[in-house]
Formats: C-alpha cells, sequence, structure tokens
C-alpha cells in the first residue's frame, strides 16, 4: 500500500457508493476519517421518521463499515444548520409557488460549506463523497467538473453549485466507474452494504409526503384558491399551489373541451395557471442564482450548449446567453414541456459541466 | 507539535492492573469450578470467592454478609433501589424515594421506572452551581413514608463529592435507607461504610484498575431487599447467577492494590489534574471549569468551553490522540445538553459545550502538556470554524 500523506474526510452513508468510496482512499493510502451527517426532521409530526439519509440503520452500517476500513468514524450534528438552510428554502420556495431543488441548496450549504468546513478544521486535505461525477484539473490549473461515467448515475446535476476553491477540496472517487463495477469493487473489498432502493422523496420528510409537512410548516400557502386561463377566466378552485406542478395534467377536476394543463402558478394571488397543451411547452428560460463551475461569468457572451432542466432529464441542445454574473437566459431547440421553476438550469458542454442556476417563473421570464 | 496517543477518559474505564490479570488468570482454565458446586472443583472457586469478600470487608470495615457481587455498577444501583424499595413498601413503610439530579442514569431511571410503573413517587433534591445537594433541603424532603434516600458520591461529569457524611446522618436520624453510587469514588475516596454512615453502597471493578463485568453492593446488615434478578440461591439469595470467579477474585485484587497505595496515587492523581486545570484555565478565554473547585475527585478535570460543541471537540481531540469525554457525547450527532450542568444553571448552549478530561496512575506530566496544547489548539480552530461556517 502506498502513502500518500493526505488526510480525507469521506462522507458516509452506509451506502455502497459512499463506503466504495471510502475503500478505495484507504487503498489509495489516503488517512481517512469517515463522518456522517445527522441532517434534522420533523420527529414531532405524525408518523415522522427519523431523516431517510441518516436512519439508526443507516449509521450503524457506516459505522460497521468504518470499523471493518479500520478508520474512524464520527456522526457530525448538521440538524440546525440544514433546517435554517435546506428545509427553510423548501419551505419558501413553495410560498412563492415554485418547486424547489432542496438537494442543490444542500450541497449548496451543507455538504460543500458546512461538512466541507469541518473537514478541512480536522486538518483534512480534501472532503470525499461517494457521487458520480468527475473533477479533473485542466493544463491551465482550473478544476473542470464532468459528469460520472456511468451516464445513468450522473450527479453532476445536483454539484453543478460548485466553485473552483470547492473543487480543489473534493474527491469522487466513484465518479470514475459504472455503477456495476462499484457493486464489484464492494465485494472485492468485502464490504456488505445492503442495496437500498433510491427513493425519489425529500431526505427530511421521513415518511410523510410533502403535503402533510407544508400543512404543518407552512399552513398558509394550503389554501384553496382559483384556477384561472392565462386571460384571467376563472374555471375553478384549486387545493392550495403546493398541491401542484408544472405540466400536470390528472387530478384538476376541472371540464372543458381540450385537456388542461398546470402551466405556470401565481402565488400572490394564490391562482393556478392552466391552458391547452399548446400554452405549455415553452423554448426559453432564465436562470438565476447561476453559478459558474470556473468562477468566471462569461458576460455577454452567447453560445450554444446542453441544458438540464431536471436531475433525471436528459440534456437538451440550447443556446445560452449570458446576462449577468448570476443570470443566464437559455433558448432551447425544441419546446420543453415541464420548464418548472425553482428546479436547475444546468449547463454541459458535452462532459463538462459549465454551471448551474434556479429556473425563474415564467412571468418573470417574459 | 508530535502526536501522541494520551488516554484522559478514566472515568470511563481504567486498563486491567497487569496483577490483576496474573490474580485472575488460575481462575479461567485451572480453577474453573462452579463455586456452588459441593466438590473440590467447586470448593476452591468458593475459597477464592470468599477470600476476595474478606479483603474487601477490610477496606469497607464491614462484615462478608454485607457484600453482594454483582456485574457492575449499574446491577448494583438497580438490584439497591428496587430491591430495597420493592421490600420496604410491602412492609408498610411508605413508598417515596429521594434523590438528586446529578445521579448515574443507572439510579435515575430506576427510581423513575418505579414511579412510572409501580405507583412510588420522588423527590428530586436540588443542587448548588457548584454541584452539591444541600443538606437542609434534605431534611425538609423527608416525609414519613419516605423509604430511601440515594445520592452519588462523586459525580461522574463534574467530579463533584458529596458531603455523605452529613447526608447520612439525617437520614439515619429519620430512619430513611441511605444508598450512594460510589462508582466513580471507588478507588480513590475512602469506602469505609461506618465514617460514611451509608446503608448501602455501588462499586464497579473497571473504574479502579480492575476488570470490567463485575462489581459490587454493600448492604447494611438488616437492610432487607430482594434479587432484580431471580433464580438461586447465590450471595444469600440476593442476586442469582453463577458467581464470576475470576471477576471477583480480579476486583479484590485491584482493591488492595488501591488501598494499600492510596495517599501516593491520589497525591499523583491530583498533581496531573491540577496541572491540567491550571494549563487549560490559564491558555485562552471564555473557558471554566465545572463542578467543584475543591470538593472534587483526585482524577477529575471537567471544563466548559463557551461557543464550542462539545462532540466537535472529542472529535478534533480523537485526532490528535487524545482521548476525552463530554457530557452531550453522543455517537449519533443528536446531542442533548448535559442534564448534569443544566441542573447546575448552566444555559443550554453551555451544557452543549462540555469536556471531561479524567487522569490515570500512567498519566504523566508529558500527557497533560501534550492535551493541553491540544485542547487549547483544537478549541481555537472550532471558534474559528464557527465564525466562517455562520458567514457563509
Amino acid at each position: 500500500m502506498t502513502s500518500v500523506d493526505k488526510r480525507v474526510v469521506v462522507a458516509m452513508s452506509g451506502g455502497v457508493d459512499s463506503s466504495v468510496a471510502a475503500a478505495l482512499l484507504v487503498e489509495q493510502g489516503y488517512e481517512v476519517i469517515g463522518m456522517m451527517m445527522r441532517l434534522w426532521s420533523d420527529e414531532a409530526m405524525g408518523g415522522a421518521d427519523h431523516n431517510r439519509c441518516c436512519t439508526p440503520e443507516q449509521m450503524a452500517d457506516a459505522e460497521r463499515i468504518a470499523n471493518h476500513l479500520g478508520i474512524p468514524f464520527y456522526v457530525l450534528d448538521t440538524k440546525d444548520v440544514f433546517r435554517a438552510t435546506v428545509v427553510e428554502y423548501f419551505i419558501n420556495g413553495h410560498r412563492q409557488g415554485i418547486t424547489p431543488n432542496p438537494c442543490m441548496e444542500c450541497n449548496r450549504h451543507i455538504r460543500f460549506d458546512y461538512l466541507l468546513n469541518n473537514a478541512l478544521a480536522l486538518d483534512a486535505d480534501y472532503l470525499a463523497t461517494g457521487h458520480y461525477a468527475r473533477i479533473h484539473q485542466a493544463e491551465s490549473g482550473k478544476f473542470v467538473l464532468k459528469s460520472g461515467i456511468d451516464d445513468n448515475k450522473d450527479q453532476s446535476y445536483v454539484l453543478s453549485v460548485m466553485g473552483q476553491e470547492q473543487l480543489s477540496q473534493t474527491l469522487f472517487p466513484v465518479g470514475e466507474y459504472p455503477k456495476h463495477e462499484v457493486r464489484a469493487l464492494a465485494a472485492k473489498f468485502g464490504l456488505r452494504v445492503e442495496s437500498k432502493k433510491d427513493s425519489q422523496d425529500l431526505c427530511f420528510l421521513g415518511k410523510n409526503d410533502y403535503r402533510d409537512f407544508l400543512e404543518v410548516h407552512a399552513p398558509e400557502i394550503m389554501q384553496p384558491g382559483p384556477i384561472v386561463f392565462r386571460d384571467g377566466t376563472q374555471i375553478g378552485e384549486h387545493h392550495g399551489l403546493a398541491n401542484y406542478t408544472i405540466g400536470q395534467r390528472k387530478g384538476l377536476g376541472l371540464s372543458y373541451k381540450d385537456p388542461l394543463y398546470v402551466i405556470a402558478m401565481n402565488p400572490y394571488r394564490n391562482a393556478l395557471i392552466v391552458g391547452t397543451r399548446d400554452q405549455l411547452g415553452k423554448d426559453e428560460l432564465v436562470a438565476t442564482r447561476f453559478n459558474w463551475v470556473s468562477d468566471e461569468a462569461p458576460v455577454g457572451e452567447s453560445f450554444a450548449a446542453q441544458v438540464k432542466i431536471r436531475y433525471k432529464a436528459k440534456a437538451q441542445p440550447a443556446n445560452v446567453t449570458v446576462r449577468s454574473e448570476s443570470e443566464i437566459h437559455v433558448r432551447f431547440d425544441e419546446l420543453q414541456r415541464d420548464i418548472t421553476p425553482g428546479q436547475g438550469a444546468v449547463v454541459y458542454d458535452g462532459e463538462i459541466c459549465l454551471g448551474g442556476g434556479i429556473i425563474q417563473s415564467a412571468d418573470v421570464a417574459n | 507539535m508530535t502526536k501522541r496517543n494520551v488516554y484522559l477518559d478514566h472515568s470511563a474505564t481504567t486498563p486491567t492492573d497487569p496483577r490483576v490479570v496474573e490474580a485472575m488468570l488460575p481462575y479461567f482454565s485451572e480453577h474453573f469450578g462452579n463455586a456452588s458446586s459441593i466438590h473440590q472443583f467447586g470448593r476452591q472457586a468458593e475459597r477464592a470467592i470468599e477470600d476476595a469478600r474478606q479483603t474487601i470487608t477490610n477496606i469497607l470495615n464491614c462484615q462478608p454478609n454485607e457484600i453482594v457481587f454483582t456485574s457492575g455498577g449499574s446491577e448494583s444501583d438497580n438490584l439497591a433501589i428496587r430491591g430495597f424499595a420493592t421490600v420496604a413498601r410491602a412492609a408498610g413503610k411508605g413508598n417515596h424515594i429521594i434523590t438528586s439530579p446529578v445521579e448515574h442514569p443507572a439510579v435515575t431511571r430506576t427510581i423513575q421506572q418505579l414511579v412510572d410503573y409501580a405507583g412510588f413517587t420522588s423527590t428530586i433534591l436540588p443542587v448548588d452551581e457548584l454541584g452539591q445537594v444541600s443538606i437542609i433541603s434534605l431534611e425538609d424532603a423527608i416525609r414519613d413514608d419516605t423509604i430511601l434516600t440515594s445520592i452519588v458520591y462523586a459525580n461522574n461529569e463534574i467530579g463533584t463529592l458529596s458531603p455523605l457524611t452529613q447526608l447520612a446522618e439525617i437520614t439515619q436520624k429519620h430512619h430513611v435507607a441511605f444508598h450512594t453510587d460510589a462508582v466513580q469514588a471507588g478507588g480513590q475516596m475512602t469506602l469505609d461504610v461506618e465514617e460514611l454512615g451509608v446503608d448501602m453502597l455501588s462499586l464497579s471493578a473497571h473504574k479502579f484498575y480492575g476488570p470490567k463485568g463485575v462489581g459490587l453492593l454493600y448492604v447494611r446488615d438488616g437492610i432487607d431487599l430482594i434479587p432484580s434478578q431471580s433464580g438461586g440461591s447465590h450471595e444469600r439469595g440476593r442476586r442469582a447467577g453463577t458467581q464470576n470467579t475470576p471477576g471477583i477474585v480480579g476486583m479484590a485484587k485491584a482493591l488492595e492494590l488501591a488501598y494499600s497505595d492510596r495517599d501516593a496515587r491520589i497525591q499523583h492523581l491530583a498533581q496531573m489534574r491540577d496541572q491540567l486545570i491550571d494549563g487549560i484555565l490559564s491558555g485562552f478565554s471564555h473557558s471554566h471549569l465545572s463542578g467543584h473547585p475543591t470538593e472534587r475527585l483526585p482524577s477529575h478535570a471537567s471544563f466548559v468551553f463557551d461557543g464550542v460543541d462539545g462532540n466537535k471537540l472529542l472529535m478534533h481531540l480523537d485526532m490528535k490522540g487524545v482521548a476525552g469525554s463530554s457530557g452531550s457525547a453522543c455517537k449519533t450527532g443528536n446531542p442533548e445538553p448535559s442534564g448534569v450542568l443544566l441542573a447546575l444553571g448552566y444555559d443550554r448552549q453551555k451544557a452543549l459545550s462540555s469536556l471531561r478530561l479524567t487522569v490515570g496512575l500512567h498519566t504523566t506530566q508529558e500527557d497533560v502538556e501534550y492535551a493541553i496544547r491540544a485542547v487549547s489548539e483544537s478549541v481555537t480552530t472550532l471558534r474559528k470554524l464557527n465564525s466562517t461556517v455562520k458567514s457563509s
């Protein structure tokens, strides 16, 4: 075993990816410290459970794996800062009638800020995670964020909040492998890792539905209101804006000659705006709070790129115009049906992730 | 500085003295008999146990039939409280128990269980800001139906010693039984039950360089209790289960070593402790000694560092090779403020910011100096981290 004389804190979850990440780093000769974050969940809510990212079982798994690898393992109390940033962002997003993406916010404030700073304070040279993405250093010395080798598992979308300093202090050991090889590595390292089903639900909801969560934490936004056409004509009543998402057709309870879709929301009037299928698609968006991975916004430039508008969507060809340090305009080559305010708009040049921002409401965009 | 491994968590456990291990070894494979058996193998084990019991009576100043061997401190506390309270109530003496807010959970939760499930009532006496129970409040709390008082000898988190003799005088006057958890005090403070005036006293061997998994309960002659673990009639019917011969032999040896050499041991411990306290308190601002400045265990130093998360401090010290503990310590990232510090009047934030460092017989001046530097560096780093993270 070679020694690289570098200390790494690896964020462990008890799952296969972060466990293999830890094992690879140990094999590569790093001094590895396992760390798990205790995140917030509303344990007082009826039926609520532990945060899905840190159940007692997952903690026990992570600790067992750390012991197996012979590395120290600590759990970091992250509840308050997680509540104050990610959960607050989620609730406020719904207050503004958008569909927020808390996972990006978590990477921005929790993983690559709070956790990274705690790792550096322990004299670590790097923070490592089990994300499927790659960090390469270009000849210029700049760090480049690339999508993971395994296209189906690529997580660069939620990592687009990272900048040069963070990339220089981060390692993604499994990003260079396809998932099936990571499983094989787990077997090779003798890691007994349960394969857990990937859940689409937000970690801090526990067993709750997000609507129940909002009923408790933001009851004022779960008020009924009008369903209207673009021109303001009312056609029905909704049960609270947070119950709906852009592009939704089912469950609106409307009768009209054509199928109707949710095309926008107006939180100020508590109105749900619907329209026909042809009104749904749009070929442009504006994203703000845009983070450039290179730390350099090419303000004023306009270029062809690929843009991803959801975590699991395919990147679509588009023209990107950089309006300011923090804002871009995107015009897609083809109509996109589910441009959802609050989700990320992440810009790629092939496998290179250039950066990401938050999709603004259509009214702002127009 | 060069990394050094410094164990300063002797209140959690101590290394077993090699002389103790040596005394125990014959009772694993050679003299393996069951002390309850009638044959020579059993007799051999029984003799070893009774010799151990005799050794211990010399230190506790009591009679052999007053010693009940158990699996450790928690079991002794359970046996004393549940075993005694059950009998006393059945005899119509009452159902009221008095205790303090600075007890080990083995005492607190046993009493709470009796209150929640068995119809007992309890009074928790106030403590002052140094962690001592007020003597007057004990007298005030005693009622006609009071059967038992349980007050810790030395608190595990802050090391404060209770004024046991004075407290026991009051309970004696009112014919109330007095139990003390002496687990932290064992090996350092006097265990003379006549001098202390206690009726029951719990000890655990691994706190004084004996093996883990063995302890005892002293029960004054005439105090009646039922076993909390029923079964065979071992230990005069007060604790069922085959006796742990090697453990009992080891505990007696460890106690004998501790008390034959007590003055020198205490002198060394107190010297190391005082250097540690002086070095840390003079090192940087907003650090306080918690607990009593003088009436404290010779081995025990405990601190509160404003604005420093106790759990993170332990993590940083661990990375530097220094082993300590914290009243809010938690392996699952869900720290609760120390109940002991809250009872002393500390606020929630401070009660999450504690550090306990407990020295041992093998602690050296170099260890102490290294630990002072490690604490100082870690506290400084964590205070800086607070401001970094808050501003982002």
